[in-house]
Formats: structure tokens, sequence, C-alpha cells
């Protein structure tokens, strides 16, 4: 079922592409008619998810592929890959019905993008390094012919840095992963048996040295501060939907790659760099909230609030190494004290609940930046331009077009995290997380001030004074526009207003990732759980 | 001994059929030597088919001709995989050779040639790998020197210094070797060498003299400065067997020799190798920057690419994983750039990157097949390439050289920007100016040749298990 889930995209993307003279309006439709098949499939896989045993899979499936390399066609789903695959599948149909519209090479435009969905998914669903190496590379080869092909401005040259950056990652990636391979003993390439036996435990400078290729190669990925330059010029020329898929679910990639494979399968060094992470993760949210605060283009700004939230993801990930930490001393301080048991189980449930904002964090993103990048398509189709604020031939459009200035200021709020809203329920849990663990991460918290303050001043800019456009009206939006834009606002505010069916998904699976980068913790839960029955 | 020819079946299938094209070459009228080439289509399929049964019979795994010749694993990958290759060249240059007067003698020298390469991957002896070397080389100073035009005069100039050069000197370290060992075979080179009384620097003398001819048939550093002027200034179908071809018996007769040396002990051959390695990839990267003529850019990319195909011989002997990874990835690498080729083949008028602006919305099946080649030359997923390169990257780091892994991942990004510089062009809008009718279209046969060839890519790729058991094999010595 999994399987059919990862190949259907592909299989119909193969059929688009090599069957002759398929009408445009046909194979519009046939996009729309496959992602809607892709949702209800993972729908019906959702309501069919029954938490598996801590570090095991549902609907797991494995076929040999070549054994004698232990690799293997290995894919399943977990609390942490099962939402993240719904989002794509949501995200990908909310850009079928908007790219209903498209009038350029509509064929060619829906084939690349349900391949595009079969690597997204074989990403989520990959339980193989090896695999899971085949569909991140794959997707970063579908997002270029999709920036290169369909986007607008300087779009080769953008689209050329995009891949050549990102590719240096996924080869860096690879070394991690031959780094991995290598260290395992029997040699294999299947994350499960990895994560039940963690190479490189008793080797901490190579640990640490392939932690940091890994590092690189999902920073890139993410982005995270220093290696984020590729992101703003890839979003500024791709087109609308491209720009869709690289933020709602292309992002994610890379914070997935930390929690599925690094964390898991590197606990030792995770913990060692636990610091360097947070760091990372601070400093591309402050960073990314300023620079966006920069901005006059309105896709740029939302891209760089990429940057500023996919750092929050980043930091709740470092601080549930940090909290390992923590917990461990104050385990091993006093073992038999009900206090320090305590403290260390209190420690442990905090580093759980980042890792749950991060997963939290990763949907609720993918969601509002996937309707904040529609909306911004279609500033653009109107009025040719993302230019805001002074010097700007765009005013006033809450007069002019209602519905778009209403959706916009929801998405907005939504971005910003206000409560109500999904962003809402992921940052708490992620700033409640860290600061629990490391105080210091509160400083991140301005991030949250500055992204309020950009996204009202860009409100203002766009929907409040004199009623302006450069092409003399701005028509409000078209049914295909609409739809999608409210869909993926109303599921935000689901997620914001009752979170806990999602949360109920994620907890099992980040409980378990928590125990494996804090063995000890678990045993400090044991012995509070314990001691009182002992005493 | 009749016992031993009969093991050698495909390699006298290739001899029958040199020797058959040339006397049809004499023999026949003009208008009638495309005959020639369906004796050479015959002969390819009779070596491949015998190859390919060859390891069912009870001959395999063993030795012939007094250990002379290996009958193992990498000994049918090389039949199999150069019978292929030659028959991909003579379907992607059918258009461009046929009524060429000198038809028979092409069909002649590419079997020539592919034997020599063929004698070369299976040479366990230093004697037969000296008369393997020649019969790979000549041919192809002939073949690359066939076009008559100033480049291809220079083409062949250089391939025939270069080789000569090299081939004296890959002479001179067979004697050091042979003298200090007391016997040509490679069973012979490892217990002599393993000794202990020979004097290692001239061990490490006679080897490197020895893997100098190699190299120059890998079209490695330093024996590479042939490659790029042939890529460009022979004819297309031919600078595809040369970038090919010897490659595959080079890099196997290396394999062979470094396996050897290090079993023996007395030299540490395989950091020397893997510093040609980084210096082949590297140099055969960059200098692929600056091309616009798109057959050079391929010329430089085949370098780079013997870069990445010496990293599992620089493992040899210091892992499990050298082997098989070397064979996929020469399977791979073969089919990937034999593709390259054939779509360059296909548009013969488009020369420069610029030109080739539009062509992929002209004909969107060679468009696709481009894009799967030099993607498979990049090593992206799902392509053979990337199984190789991930196997060939873990082999070497398994042998202790992960300074080696990093660079040939860095090398490995850096390659994507020419490949990516010719693919935009070719899948960007064609200009205003080029009116449908206007240009012609490129023959079909080589289009066909790209597409079957981007497809093995592929499914060489997804297939690469089974491969891998079959690639496995021991090497005999």
């Amino acid at each position: 079922m999994l399987s059919l889930l990862v190949f259907m995209p592909l299989v119909a993307a193969g059929a688009l592409a090599v069957l002759p003279r398929v009408p445009d309006a046909a194979a519009r439709w046939a996009w729309v008619a496959v992602a809607g098949a892709e949702l209800v499939l993972v729908v019906a896989m959702a309501l069919a998810y029954r938490t598996p045993a801590p570090g095991g899979l549902t609907f797991e499936q494995r076929v040999r592929w070549i054994p004698a390399v232990g690799t293997s066609y290995h894919v399943g789903l977990d609390g942490i890959s099962l939402p993240l695959a719904a989002l794509t599948c949501v995200v990908f149909l909310a850009c079928a019905v908007y790219a209903l519209r498209e009038a350029h090479r509509p064929r060619a435009q829906a084939a690349l993008f349900l391949f595009l969905q079969t690597a997204c998914l074989g990403v989520f669903a990959a339980q193989d390094l090896v695999l899971f190496f085949v569909f991140f590379d794959l997707s970063i080869v579908g997002m270029y012919f999709s920036i290169a092909g369909w986007g607008h401005g300087d779009r080769a040259r953008s689209a050329l840095r995009f891949f050549l950056y990102t590719f240096l990652g996924s080869l860096a990636l690879l070394v991690a992963f031959i780094g991995l391979y290598l260290a395992s003993a029997p040699h294999t390439f299947d994350i499960v048996e990895l994560a039940a036996n963690p190479p490189l435990q008793g080797s901490p400078t190579t640990g640490v040295l392939v932690l940091v290729a890994a590092l690189v190669g999902l920073g890139i990925k993410t982005p995270v501060a220093p290696v984020h330059t590729w992101l703003p010029p890839a979003h500024t020329d791709a087109p609308t939907i491209g720009s869709v898929v690289l933020a709602g679910v292309m992002l994610k990639l890379g914070t997935y790659g930390l929690v599925r494979v690094v964390m898991p399968l590197l606990p030792d060094a995770w913990r060692a760099a636990a610091w360097v992470v947070v760091t990372l993760g601070i400093v591309s949210a402050l960073y990314g909230a300023l620079v966006a605060l920069a901005q006059s283009d309105f896709k740029r700004m939302v891209a760089y609030t990429s940057v500023n939230h996919m750092g929050y993801v980043v930091l709740a990930l470092g601080a549930a190494g940090l909290a390992g930490g923590s917990a461990a001393s104050a385990a091993s301080g006093a073992p038999a004290g009900g206090a320090g048991s305590a403290l260390g189980a209190a420690a442990a449930s905090s580093q759980q609940l980042a890792v749950m904002g991060a997963v939290t964090q990763m949907v609720s993103h993918g969601l509002i930046t996937a309707a904040l990048f529609l909306l911004a398509g279609v500033l653009r189709d109107r009025t040719g331009t993302y230019a805001m604020g002074p010097g700007s031939t765009v005013s006033g459009l809450g007069r002019l077009a209602p519905r778009w200035a209403a959706l916009l200021a929801v998405a907005s709020f939504a971005s910003l995290g206000l409560p109500a809203f999904s962003g809402f329920v992921a940052e708490l849990q992620v700033f409640a997380g860290s600061i629990a663990t490391a105080p210091v991460t509160a400083v991140a918290l301005l991030g949250i001030l500055i992204t309020a303050a950009l996204f009202l001043r860009a409100l203002q800019h766009l929907l409040t004074g004199p009623a302006r456009a450069p092409r003399g009206g701005f028509a409000d939006l078209r049914a295909a526009e609409a739809v999608p834009v409210v869909v993926l606002l109303v599921l935000a505010t689901a997620i914001g207003v009752a979170p806990q069916p999602l949360l109920d998904v994620i907890a099992p699976t980040s409980a378990w990732i928590t125990s494996v980068v804090t063995p000890s913790a678990t045993d400090a839960v044991a012995a509070s759980v314990a001691a009182p029955a002992g005493s | 001994m009749e016992h031993d020819v009969a093991m050698l079946t495909p390699e006298v299938c290739l001899l029958v059929g040199t020797v058959t094209c040339l006397l049809m070459g004499s023999f026949l009228a003009r208008e009638r030597q495309r005959w020639s080439r369906v004796v050479a289509v015959l002969a390819l399929v009779a070596a491949a088919v015998t190859a390919l049964v060859g390891p069912a019979s009870p001959a395999m795994g063993s030795l012939a001709f007094q250990a002379s010749y290996a009958l193992d694993a990498p000994t049918t990958t090389a039949r199999m995989l150069i019978c292929a290759a030659t028959l991909l060249v003579l379907l992607l240059g059918r258009d461009e050779l046929a009524g060429d007067p000198r038809e028979s003698e092409i069909c002649s020298l590419l079997l020539a040639a592919a034997l020599g390469a063929v004698v070369l991957a299976g040479a366990s002896d230093l004697l037969v790998l000296a008369v393997a070397y020649l019969l790979a080389s000549i041919p192809l100073y002939a073949l690359v020197g066939l076009a008559r035009t100033p480049a291809a005069a220079e083409a062949a100039l250089k391939t025939y210094l270069l080789g000569a050069l090299l081939g004296i000197v890959m002479l001179l370290g067979v004697v050091v070797l042979v003298a200090l060992a007391g016997g040509s075979t490679y069973a012979e080179l490892v217990s002599g060498l393993r000794s202990g009384q020979v004097p290692r620097p001239l061990v490490a003398v006679g080897v490197v003299a020895t893997l100098g001819g190699l190299l120059f048939k890998a079209g490695a550093v330093p024996g590479h400065f042939w490659v790029p002027d042939t890529a460009q200034g022979a004819r297309t179908a031919l600078a595809a067997f040369a970038t090919t071809v010897p490659k595959i018996g080079g890099l196997i007769a290396a394999y062979r020799l470094v396996d050897a040396t290090v079993q023996s002990g007395a030299v540490q051959t395989g950091t020397v190798v893997a510093g040609i390695a980084a210096a082949t990839a590297l140099l055969g990267v960059l200098a692929a920057f600056g091309q616009d003529d798109v057959r050079r850019l391929l010329g430089w990319s085949t370098v780079s690419q013997a870069g990445f195909l010496l990293f599992p011989v620089a493992a040899a002997g210091r892992s499990d994983l050298a082997q098989p990874s070397l064979l996929l990835y020469l399977a791979g690498y073969a089919a990937a750039n034999l593709a390259a080729f054939a779509v360059v083949a296909a548009e013969p008028h488009r020369r420069t990157r610029e030109a080739w602006r539009g062509a992929a919305r002209r004909r969107p099946w060679v468009g696709t097949a481009l894009l799967v080649s030099l993607l498979g030359l990049v090593g992206t997923p799902p392509t053979a390439v990337f199984v190789g390169k991930l196997t060939t990257f873990t082999a070497a780091w398994d042998g202790g050289l992960a300074w080696l892994v990093v660079l040939g991942a860095v090398a490995t990004a850096a390659s994507l920007f020419p490949y990516l510089r010719w693919l935009a062009a070719a899948f960007a809008k064609a200009p205003a100016d080029e009116d449908a009718g206007q240009v012609s279209r490129g023959p079909s046969s080589a289009a066909a040749a790209a597409v079957s060839a981007a497809a093995v890519v592929l499914v060489l790729g997804v297939g690469a298990g089974p491969l891998w058991t079959a690639l496995s094999g021991q090497v005999l010595r």
C-alpha cells in the first residue's frame, strides 16, 4: 500500500510523458485526479495507522535490491513520517488545483510534479540510507527542472545555483552514509538495523566527522543560516507551485533527515554537537527574521521567514540532544535520589516536547507557507511584481480584492504564530521544550517578535493605503486559486484548535527518538518509577 | 592446448571477424562494403554470446595458456561489455560510416582494437599484457586519424606519440618486473616479489612504468592528453569507441596489476594510484568547465570518469568491494558515455553548446537520452553510475582512502556544472531564427542508439543487485 502511494504518481508521470497527444485539459485534470487519489490513499493509511513498537514501522515492506552491499528497498511509516507524507499529499493536491490555470506546457508540468511527488514521498517512506539518498537526489533534479522550465526572472542562474548547492549537500550526505555503512557491523545501509545498533558509539572523532558531513548535507537543504544563500533566489525565480513544493515539502527533507537518520544513528555525536546545532538554529531563526524584515519583495520575504521557521526546528532538535546531556548527568549525579531521578524524567519529557514541537512545526510550516506562496503567486499574476512598500506601485489591495486580502491576513497571522493556528502549537512546544533544557534558547523568541512585525508591515503595505495596481485592476481570487489556499489554512487552523490527533501520532515516535538520543533518560524514568515502589 | 583454444572462443570470434573484414575490404566492390559491417556485427554477437555462455562451462574459473590468461568474472565482464559497446558504436555510427570508402577497414580496425582491449583485460601475464597493449593501441591510431581533417590529424598524432612513448615506458616496466620476479605471470610476480630479496625502489619503478601504459589506455593522468583532442577531432562514432572500449581493458588490467603487487606486499601501489585518481578526477572536472564544444566537453568528462574509475583500483587488494564496484562502474560508465556520444551523433550539426539551444524540444526522445546520459555520468540515482559511485566510494573508504572519498564527492558536485550548462541550453527555448523546417533532423540510428543506451543506464542502475553477484567472482592469478 505504501509502495502504491509512493509510485502511483511516478507511473502517472510516465504515462503523461510518453503518451502522445494528451490534450492539455486532460493532463491538468489527470494530475488533479492522481493527486486526489494520493490524498485519499494517505488518509486511509492514517486511519489504518496503529502505533508501532518503539523504533518499529507500519506499512513496512522490504525487497532485496543489492544484498551484497547491504541495501534493500525498505519502506515504512512511523509517527514522524506519516504526518509529513500526509502533508506532501495535501500540498501537491493544492498545487495541482492551483495549476489548473497553467497555460505554459501543462502536460510536462503535471508529469514533472507527479515525479517530484514520488521523490518527496519516497524520502519520507525510505528506511534504507541508499533509498533515502536516491529519492533525496531525485527531488533535487525535479525541482531544478521546475525552476529552469517554468520560473521567471533570472531562472537559469537561480536553478543552477540551487542544483549545485543542494547537490553538493547531497554528496556530503552520501559521504556520511558511506561512513555509517562502513562503521556498522555487519555492514548495512538499513536505517532500522542501524538504529537498533548505532555504529560509531565508541569512536567520538569519526562519529563527529560523519555527523559534520551529514549536518552539511542536511543543513544546506533545510537551510541553516550560513548555507541558506541558494534559497532566496530559487524562491524568487521559481514558479508559484515550485515555490510551494520547495518550501512546503522539500525544506522538510533536511530536518526530517536529522530526525530520521542523524539523531537515531549517531546519538553520541549528536549529544556532543548539540550546542553547535542549537546555535545554528538560533542564528538561523534570528538572521532569517532580520533579513526578512529588510525585504521589499513579498515573495523573498516569505522565503526568508522559511529560514526563520526552519531555524526553530533545528533549534528544537539540537535542544533535544542538549537535554540528553543534562538528563544523563542528573541521573548519574544522584542515581538513588528521588529528586535527581524526577529531574531526569522532567528533562527527558521536555526534550520529547522539543522533538514533538519540531515535527509539528514542520507540518505547520508546510501548510502555512504553501498558502502564503500561493497568494504571492496570485499577486504576481495580477501585477507582474512582488514589490511592496515605498516605491512600489501596489497598495490598498484590501479594497480591490477583499477575498485575497482576507486570506493573506489569515495566512500571515498563522505564520507569525498566533494562537488558534498550527504555528502556535508548534512554537509553543518548541520553546517550552527548549527553554526548559537550556534557558538561553529564549533568545530565539525575539524571532517571533520580528516575524510579527514584518508580517504586519507587509499587510500594511499591500492591503492598506490608496487602491493602486499597476495593470489597472486586481481581480479577486478565482475558485481554482481560492480553494487550495482555503483548504491549507483550514487544516492549519484545525491543527491549531485541536492538535491532539496529530500529537497522538507524533508522540510515541518522538518518545522513541528521545530515548535513543538519551539512553540514560529511559533508565531515569525507570528509576523514578521504581523508586517509590522500592522505598 | 586444444581445450585452451576452446576457452578463448570469444576472442577467436573477434579475430576471425577482423581478418574476414580486412579480406572483404580487399575483394568487395566499393558499393558492397556494407557486408563487412554485417560480418563485424555477426562476429561481435558471436563473441558476446559465447562470452555469455562461458561462465557455465567447466573451463570457467581457470587460467589458460600456462596461467597467462585468466578466465574469471573480470574477463567475462570485459568480453561482454566490449562486444556490447562496439555493437552500440556500430549502431550509432551507421549513418556516419555507411558508404565510406574505408568501411571495411574501419570494421576491421574496430574489431582488432576491441580484441586488444579484451585481451588486455584478461591478461594475467606481463608479456601478454604488452602484446595486448600494442594490439589495442595501433588500430586506435588509425581510427582516430580517419577523418582526414586537421583536428583529426592532430588528435591522431597526439595519440600516436603518447601511445608510443608510454608503450615503451611500459615495456621497460615489464622488463624490470620480469627480471625482478623471475617470471612473467602474475602468480610468479606475487611469489617472486614476496621473497623480500628484491630491491623495493626497483619494484616501484617497474610497477609505475607498467601502469603508465595502462593509464594511457584508461585516459588518466599523465596519459590523458590525447582524449579531449580525439573526442573533438575524430568521427563521433570512433570518438565514442576510443573513449569507452580501451578504458574497459586498461582499467581492468590496471586492477589486476595493482592487486598482484599489493598481494605481494612489496610496494604500496594503492597510494600512488589514489594520487593519480585524485589528480585525474580533478583535472577532468575542472578542465570541462571552460569547454564550449560539446565533444571536447565529453572528452574531458571521460578523463574525470577515468579518475573515479581508478578509485577501486587504488583500493585493489584492500577491499572486497573493489572488484565488483569497478566492473559495475565500468558497465554504467560505458552505457552513459556511449549514450552521450550517440546523442551528439544524432545531432551532428550541433557542435557547440549554444547550438544545442532548443534541441530537446525539437526531439524530446534525444533530449531525454541526453538528460539520462549526462546525469548518469554525474551519478544521479537511479542510474548505474550512481550505484557505481556509491560502491567505489565505499570501496575506497574501506581501503583506507577516506580523503579520496571526500575529494571524489567534491569533484562530483563540481562536475555537475558543465553538464548542467549543456542541459540548460538543450532544454531552453529554441532561438527565434531557427525555423522548424530549416534544420535537418540527424540520423535516426544514432537516436535509437542513444535511447537504448540511456535505457540500459537506468536498467543497470535499478537492477544492480543480481548484476553485483555476477561480478563478484574471485580474481584469478
